[in-house]
């Protein structure tokens, strides 16, 4: 196999990973400060990609047209308003069962998720089929040999991974950060602190789902195309990433991203079965990782079993 | 007195009026027939076509003063998917008013539901789905098709290409029934006609990424890519193909033969190949009154490719009930009968397997946003030439 097929699955595996990362990095966040797993996650990902397409109807029905333009307000409305709806989402649904057991979390929330799913299939106008998103970025591309790198694409990854470094920056640098990272550690110590806790869980889901959001955006930006069914797999596939990086830390959400990214491509590839089977290829070795190291391949310093 | 006598007399006219009026409508018998077909979902443009095809049957149907029934059409949705596709037609099985369905769209659907219809006694009639098995598969009385086999269309399809001069193709078909038989069939021709496939790729009919199948097709530098499966995923295999810049030759089956498809991709769509077992719309035999009662109807969607199928479908059911009366037996009896029965797609032949033979396989090439007709179209005067030729 030449270079420049290995560099495009490289790229491949990078702009897959990329959204993963962003995905399984919500479920780590909200694990880590409230200790819930909230499996409506993959639907409000949905739900921020379908915020960006309609307001990309409105904005080219008055007749806006510069790409950049609508591009930035397309994924900023996306990101505040699913950002609002994930701190809303916790305020009434999450906190409140704060002290019940954590499956009743689980359940409502996947409960939730399934709400919005078939809600925006019945609503949305002709929800239940795929709708063709558009291609705001610029569309030209390098030609490497047998590599192919189009501006979209690296445009993508590029923010992606900025978005990444920034919530990393965010959690590690700033003193919102350090009040997150205190009431993950010690809800009753923070507390004490005078760190203002609703406030912090709040915050915290909206920034997990704006990630998520972005990520949707950031979906139908690269494949020009979302439906009502889009966060269900992907969802799944962000918690698995999370899990086998190790639920509750960043990095190893990250790291369990591009790990999962990798796996299918691998599948895809380099086995000798169809490719039909590189989800399954890619969720058996999760579940072998997982019986190898049960908290993660980079573990909670308080490890808690999944 | 004589004043009274005479309002009832005039009552009693009045009301005789009014019986005679109302007495043919009183009796006509209405008479129940499925429609079952994707209506949401990813192929819904085709289902919605198909549906507002056979309810345009109906609905003239039921203008004509001479037939002996009213008709009324329950229209079920199998979404495209076998389980959902076993309920409604179970469902539709199940409900002794409904005499005889015009169903499926979905190969992967059509063939699970077979059995039903079998086990029910309740005949019907498919409109758009291609697998031979479903037909050829069993030996169920009841099941019928109007539209052809994927066989046929692969034969053609294969002859077609190799005309053209492609040597190698890279296969991607979805692991449905649908896809599978797709591979299998074009494979066998193609190979008997001196192709080469390099490389076969089962997908998920809801896969979203195909970039790890692509790049692997573009180390294998295939001429043609052919796709066996539906019109979401051709979409998108075919916008992922241009993000690694694959320039092979896009050729898909009668799955992508949908509005759908063209509007997905825009321009993108120009020089996809496709074919299909009949011929189009306006050149059927009957396809100018369709088209004209279909655009009088003024239905919001296209009727799609396989629309005239279940026009006819519809037809030939309701003609049964007209022949025999609203019983499952009998119309199952007379469809396994029908032998040059006149249709808008052309005369029907069943054979023993309910098979209607279809000769004309169409060969389609998307040209400025539509899908023209091979020979009517600027690649075959040479004017504009298709990927690598």
């Amino acid at each position: 196999m030449d270079i420049g097929l290995l560099g495009q699955y490289l790229a491949n595996g990078i702009m897959l990973g990329t959204m993963y990362a962003l995905v399984a990095v919500g479920f780590t966040l909200f694990f880590g400060v409230l200790d819930v797993i909230k499996f409506s996650h993959g639907d409000v990902l949905m739900l921020g990609a379908f915020t960006g397409f309609t307001v990309y109807l409105g904005m080219a029905g008055i007749g806006i047209e510069n790409p950049w333009v609508l591009v930035v307000f397309v994924t900023l409305s996306a990101v505040i308003g699913t950002a609002f709806i994930g701190a809303v989402i916790a305020r009434y649904l999450v906190l409140p069962l704060k002290s019940a057991p954590p499956l009743n979390i689980l359940l409502i929330t996947l409960m939730l998720g399934t709400a919005i799913r078939e809600a925006v299939r019945l609503f949305f106008p002709d929800g239940s089929n795929p709708k063709p998103f558009p291609s705001l970025l610029p569309s030209s591309s390098v030609e490497l040999g047998n590599f192919s790198l189009r501006a979209d694409s690296a445009i993508l990854v590029g923010v992606g991974l900025a978005v990444i470094v920034g919530l990393h920056l965010l959690i590690n640098r700033t003193r919102l950060g350090l009040a997150i990272r205190a009431v993950a550690q010690d809800e009753e110590t923070a507390k004490t602190m005078g760190i203002n806790y609703t406030m912090i869980v709040l915050v915290t889901f909206a920034i997990g789902s704006g990630a998520a959001a972005f990520a949707g955006t950031m979906n139908g930006l690269y494949y020009n195309e979302i439906n009502f069914g889009m966060g269900l797999l992907l969802g799944l596939i962000g918690f698995s990433a999370a899990i086998i990086g190790g639920l509750g830390n960043l990095y190893g959400a990250i790291l369990g991203g591009f790990l999962f990214a990798g796996l299918q491509t691998v599948g895809a590839v380099a086995l000798p079965f169809a490719s039909a089977y590189k989800d399954v290829f890619a969720f058996a070795v999760v579940i072998a990782l997982m019986a190898w190291k049960p908290t993660g391949l980079i573990a909670e310093r308080t490890s808690d079993r999944v | 007195m004589k004043k009274s006598f005479c309002w009832s007399a005039g009552a009693a006219l009045v009301a005789a009026a009014m019986l005679a009026t109302a007495v043919p409508a009183v009796a006509k018998d209405t008479v129940k027939i499925a429609f079952i077909g994707p209506l949401t979902g990813g192929v819904s443009a085709n289902g919605l076509g198909g549906r507002n095809s056979a309810e345009l049957a109906v609905k003239l149907r039921n203008q004509d003063e001479k037939a002996k029934y009213t008709y009324e059409l329950m229209a079920l949705d199998d979404e495209c998917k076998p389980n959902v596709g076993v309920q409604v037609a179970t469902k539709a099985a199940a409900d002794r008013k409904v005499i005889g369905g015009v169903t499926h769209y979905c190969s992967a659907v059509a063939i699970g539901a077979v059995d039903i219809y079998h086990k029910f006694g309740m005949p019907a009639i498919v409109w758009g789905a291609v697998l031979p098995d479903i037909t050829y598969g069993n030996t169920h009385a009841e099941v019928h098709r109007v539209n052809g086999t994927m066989i046929n269309q692969n034969e053609t399809a294969a002859q077609f290409m190799a005309d053209q001069g492609y040597k190698t193709w890279a296969v991607i078909h979805d692991t449905t029934d649908y896809g599978k038989g797709h591979n299998e069939y074009f494979s066998k021709f193609i190979t008997g006609k001196g192709g080469k496939i390099l490389g076969t790729f089962g997908v998920t009919a809801d896969q979203q990424d195909f970039t790890a199948e692509l790049t692997k097709i573009k180390e294998l530098k295939p001429e043609v890519i052919f796709f066996g499966g539906l019109t979401p995923i051709g979409v998108r295999i075919r916008q992922q193909m241009d993000k690694l810049g694959i320039e092979a030759v896009f050729q898909g089956t009668s799955g992508i033969v949908s509005d759908a498809y063209l509007d997905g991709l825009g321009e993108l769509a120009e020089g996809t190949l496709a074919f299909r077992e009949g011929a189009p719309a306006d050149k059927l035999p009957g396809g100018k009154f369709f088209l004209s009662e279909y655009e009088k109807a003024g239905y919001d969607q296209a009727p799609e490719a396989y629309g005239p199928f279940a026009f006819a479908a519809a037809n030939l059911l309701m003609d049964a009930i007209e022949d025999v009366g609203a019983d499952r037996k009998k119309v199952t009896a007379y469809l396994n009968k029908v032998e040059n029965h006149d249709s808008i797609t052309g005369p029907i032949t069943f054979d023993d397997h309910g098979q209607n033979t279809v000769a004309v396989i169409t060969k389609y090439v998307a040209e400025d946003g539509k899908w023209a007709v091979w020979e009517d179209s600027k690649y075959a005067t040479g004017e504009r030439k298709l990927a690598g030729r």
